[in-house]
C-alpha cells in the first residue's frame, strides 16, 4: 500500500491541474494519477511532413481512432455524436482548438430567465476573479470591450484577422451582426516562458513551439514546483469507500499493470464528463451498489455535448487556409434567447480559417465534391485555400435519458468497463442548428462564398463533456452540491464538466478551469476553519 | 502492434490502378498521378490500420471490374471507381484517404500547388494582421448580454 495523501486527484486535465496547483499552497500532501504520459514538443505532429497524416492515427481526436496504449474505447454506436479526447499529462487541453469564451451571466440563470433546466447554484459574478486568474495562468489572447460580455481584460492583444476574418467581419458588418477577436489560449506574445504563435497551423493536435496552453505547460509546472506529485501511467479502477462512508482512496494499474492502492483523506475526481461518471460508476460498494456517490441514479444522466452545425463555402480569393490557429473570431449575435425563435437558448458562432491540403482533399471527396479523374486537379485547385466556414456551437439542455453507463462487454486494457454513450438530439437542438445553418449561409453569402455545404451535427464533435455529476443544492435532485463535493460522500470532491447544470453554447474550458479553481478556494477555506466536511 | 498484412500481387496492382484512375498525372499542373512509383510506395507503407478495410474496399472493386481493375481499359476503370464510390461506405473511405494521405505530401505534388514541401515547424506561417478598423461598428454596440 502507498504512504496516504492529504488529497489524490484524480485526472491531470483542465480541471485537474487547476485544482492542484490552487491547493499547493495549503501545503497538503497532493498527488495526481494520471493514466497518460507526458507529451514531449517533439512527438507533436507538427514537427514532421507527416502532420496532416498523423491526424487520422495517433492524433486522431477519436479516441477509438487514435487508440493509444493509453486510451480507453468508448461504444458510442448509439450516439450522433461521438466523444472526443485526449489522455495524458494534460488531458483534452493537449488537443482543443484553444477557443477560450467564458459562459456568460445568463448561462447561470437559465431557468429563471427561460424557464427551462435549471439555475446553477453559483453565478457569474461568483466566480469573475477566478476567471480571470485563470486567464493569466492560462495566458489568453483576446481583446477587452467586446459588447456581448462583461468586460474583462485578457492579458494578451488578439489573435491576427488574416484574410479569412476580414473577409468574414465585412460580412458581418453588411448584415449587421456582432462579430469580435476570440479568446484564445494562444500567445500572441512571449508570455511566461511560452513563445509568441508562429503559426505552425492548426493547433488541435497539440502545439510544438508551446503556443497553445495546455496544463502540463502552464498549471503543471507550477503546480510541481510547488511540491505536488504526478504519477502517469496510473488507470484508476475505483474509488473505495471506508466503514464511515467516506471516501478512502482509489485502486490503480501502475505503469507495469500492477494493482495499487492509493490511501487518501480527499479525493477529487477530475476526468471530464465521460471519464468521471464511468469510475464513479464502476466504484460499486455495498453502500452504493449503483456507484459511489449515486443514491439518486444522476450519476451518468443528463449528458450534454454541443451539438454543433458547420456551414462552409468557397470564395474568389485565397484565404489563409492551415495557416494559423484555426479559430480566431467568434459571433454572439444568436446568443441569447429570442422569443420570436421556434426554440429557446442560442449559440455562438465560430468562426474558422480553412484546412490544410489533405484534409481539404478528404473532405471534398468525401462530400462528393472533388472528382475522380483528369478533372481532380482543376476542381481541386478551386477549392485548396478558398474555404470560409462558420459553426453554430449550440447550447445542449439536459436531459435524463442521455447518459453514460458501464458498457457491459467492452473493456480497457486493463479489463475496466468501458463508457456506453447513449445520445438523442432533441427539437430544440435541431431547430437550433437548423437556425445556424440559416445564419451561416446568409453570411457566407455576404462573404461572396458559393458552393455553400454543411455537416450537422458534426459527428467527430463530442469536444464537450458535460452534466454528467451535475451540482445542486437539493441532493435528491443533484450528485454535488454548490462547491463540487459529493451529497453522499463528503471529503469527494468532482472539478470537471460534469458538475454542469447546463452547457452554454460556448467552448467550456475556461469556465470549467474557473470552476475548478472556485472550487480549491472552498477547500481550502473550508478545510481552514473546520466546515469542510459539515 | 502486429506488422500490417502487406497486399497480396492482385490487392497492390488494382491498388495502384485504382490511385492512377482517382488522380491522374497532369501535364497541366506539372503534378504526377497518384500511381507514381515514389507516392504509391509510401501509400503501401501507410495502409496501418486500415489494412481490413482496404482489402474489403478492393474485393469489392474487382467484382464490379468482373475480374482485376487493374485490367480494364483506361475509360472503364473511371465508370467502375465512381460506381464504387457511389456505394459508400468505410472501406471506400479508408481506401480513397491513404491515397489522398499520400498524395497530398508528395514534394513534387506540393511545388505544383504552390506550396513549400516541409513541415509546419520551425519555420510557421505568416498570417496577417489584417484591417481592425473593421471592427469599429461593433465596437460602438451597446453590450447585449442579459444578466
Amino acid at each position: 500500500m502507498n504512504e496516504k495523501v492529504d488529497v489524490l486527484i484524480i485526472g491531470s486535465g483542465a480541471s485537474g491541474a487547476a485544482a492542484a496547483w490552487s491547493l499547493a499552497d495549503s501545503k497538503m500532501r497532493i498527488l495526481c494519477l494520471e493514466q497518460g504520459d507526458w507529451v514531449k514538443p517533439t512527438d507533436y505532429p507538427s514537427n514532421g511532413r507527416d502532420w496532416e497524416a498523423r491526424l487520422f492515427s495517433d492524433f486522431a481526436i477519436n479516441p477509438n481512432r487514435r487508440a493509444r496504449e493509453t486510451d480507453y474505447p468508448i461504444n458510442d454506436a448509439n450516439s450522433p455524436i461521438k466523444v472526443v479526447n485526449f489522455n495524458g499529462v494534460g488531458g483534452s487541453t493537449i488537443m482543443y482548438t484553444a477557443h477560450y469564451p467564458r459562459l456568460k451571466p445568463s448561462d447561470f440563470k437559465v431557468r429563471s430567465l427561460d424557464g427551462v433546466a435549471d439555475d446553477w447554484p453559483v453565478d457569474y459574478d461568483t466566480l469573475e476573479p477566478f476567471f480571470a486568474e485563470n486567464d493569466r495562468m492560462m495566458g489568453v489572447s483576446g481583446l477587452a470591450g467586446d459588447p456581448g460580455y462583461p468586460f474583462h481584460q485578457p492579458p494578451m492583444p488578439p489573435l491576427p484577422l488574416g484574410k479569412s476574418g476580414q473577409r468574414i467581419g465585412k460580412a458581418m458588418n453588411k448584415l449587421g451582426w456582432h462579430w469580435w477577436p476570440s479568446d484564445s489560449t494562444v500567445a500572441t506574445v512571449d508570455y511566461e516562458g511560452r513563445g509568441r504563435c508562429i503559426n505552425l497551423g492548426h493547433c488541435t493536435p497539440g502545439c510544438a513551439q508551446g503556443a497553445k496552453a495546455s496544463t502540463d505547460i502552464t498549471y503543471w509546472p507550477a503546480a510541481i514546483r510547488a511540491g505536488v506529485e504526478l504519477r502517469t501511467r496510473c488507470r484508476v479502477r475505483e474509488i473505495t469507500l471506508d466503514e464511515h462512508g467516506m471516501a478512502s482512496g482509489a485502486i490503480y494499474y501502475d505503469a507495469k499493470g500492477e494493482e495499487k492502492f492509493q490511501p487518501a483523506e480527499l479525493v477529487i475526481v477530475a476526468c471530464n464528463g465521460v471519464g468521471t461518471p464511468r469510475l464513479m460508476l464502476a466504484s460499486q460498494s455495498g453502500r452504493f451498489p449503483n456507484g459511489i456517490a449515486n443514491s439518486t441514479d444522476l450519476v451518468g444522466r443528463n449528458l450534454m455535448f454541443h451539438p454543433y452545425a458547420y456551414t462552409y463555402g468557397y470564395v474568389d480569393e485565397e484565404m489563409d487556409g492551415n495557416h494559423g490557429p484555426t479559430l480566431c473570431l467568434w459571433s454572439q449575435e444568436f446568443y441569447e434567447t429570442d422569443a420570436a425563435r421556434d426554440f429557446v437558448r442560442g449559440y455562438t458562432f465560430q468562426i474558422n480559417r480553412g484546412m490544410g491540403s489533405i484534409v481539404e482533399a478528404i473532405s471534398s471527396t468525401a462530400a462528393g465534391r472533388l472528382p475522380f479523374g483528369a478533372d481532380h486537379h482543376a476542381v481541386y485547385r478551386r477549392l485548396l485555400n478558398h474555404r470560409l466556414s462558420l459553426s453554430a456551437i449550440c447550447e445542449d439542455l439536459p436531459e435524463a435519458h442521455n447518459r453514460v453507463t458501464l458498457d457491459p462487454v467492452l473493456k480497457d486494457p486493463s479489463g475496466i468497463p468501458a463508457p456506453r454513450i447513449d445520445y438523442t438530439l432533441s427539437d430544440n437542438s435541431r431547430k437550433m442548428m437548423a437556425h445556424g445553418i440559416a445564419r451561416a449561409t446568409e453570411a457566407l453569402k455576404a462573404a461572396g462564398a458559393t458552393d455553400i455545404s454543411t455537416e450537422a451535427p458534426i459527428m467527430n464533435g463530442g469536444w464537450h463533456l458535460l452534466g454528467t455529476a451535475r451540482m445542486g443544492t437539493d441532493p435528491e435532485r443533484s450528485v454535488v452540491n454548490g462547491w463540487g463535493r459529493c451529497h453522499d460522500v463528503k471529503n469527494l470532491f468532482i472539478v470537471d464538466g460534469s458538475i454542469w447544470v447546463t452547457s452554454g453554447g460556448v467552448n467550456p474550458t475556461s469556465t470549467i478551469q474557473a470552476l475548478s479553481l472556485w472550487i480549491a478556494d472552498n477547500i481550502k477555506r473550508r478545510a481552514a476553519d473546520g466546515t469542510l466536511f459539515d | 502492434m502486429p506488422a500490417t498484412p502487406a497486399l497480396t500481387a492482385a490487392e497492390a496492382r488494382d491498388l495502384r490502378a485504382f490511385a492512377g484512375t482517382m488522380i491522374p498525372a497532369s501535364d497541366r499542373y506539372a503534378a504526377p498521378g497518384a500511381d507514381d512509383e515514389a507516392i504509391f510506395s509510401e501509400i503501401e507503407r501507410s495502409l496501418g490500420r486500415d489494412r481490413e478495410d482496404i482489402g474489403l474496399a478492393l474485393g469489392r472493386l474487382s467484382l464490379l471490374a468482373g475480374g482485376a481493375f487493374a485490367d480494364l481499359p483506361a475509360d472503364r476503370r473511371l465508370t467502375v471507381a465512381n460506381e464504387l464510390r457511389a456505394e459508400g461506405g468505410a472501406p471506400l473511405t479508408a481506401l480513397t484517404r491513404v491515397i489522398l494521405l499520400c498524395y497530398y505530401r508528395d514534394d513534387r505534388v506540393m511545388r505544383s500547388l504552390g506550396q513549400e514541401p516541409r513541415s509546419p515547424f520551425p519555420l510557421g506561417h505568416v498570417v496577417e494582421q489584417g484591417d481592425w478598423s473593421l471592427l469599429d461598428p461593433v465596437k460602438k454596440r451597446a453590450p447585449f448580454y442579459r444578466r
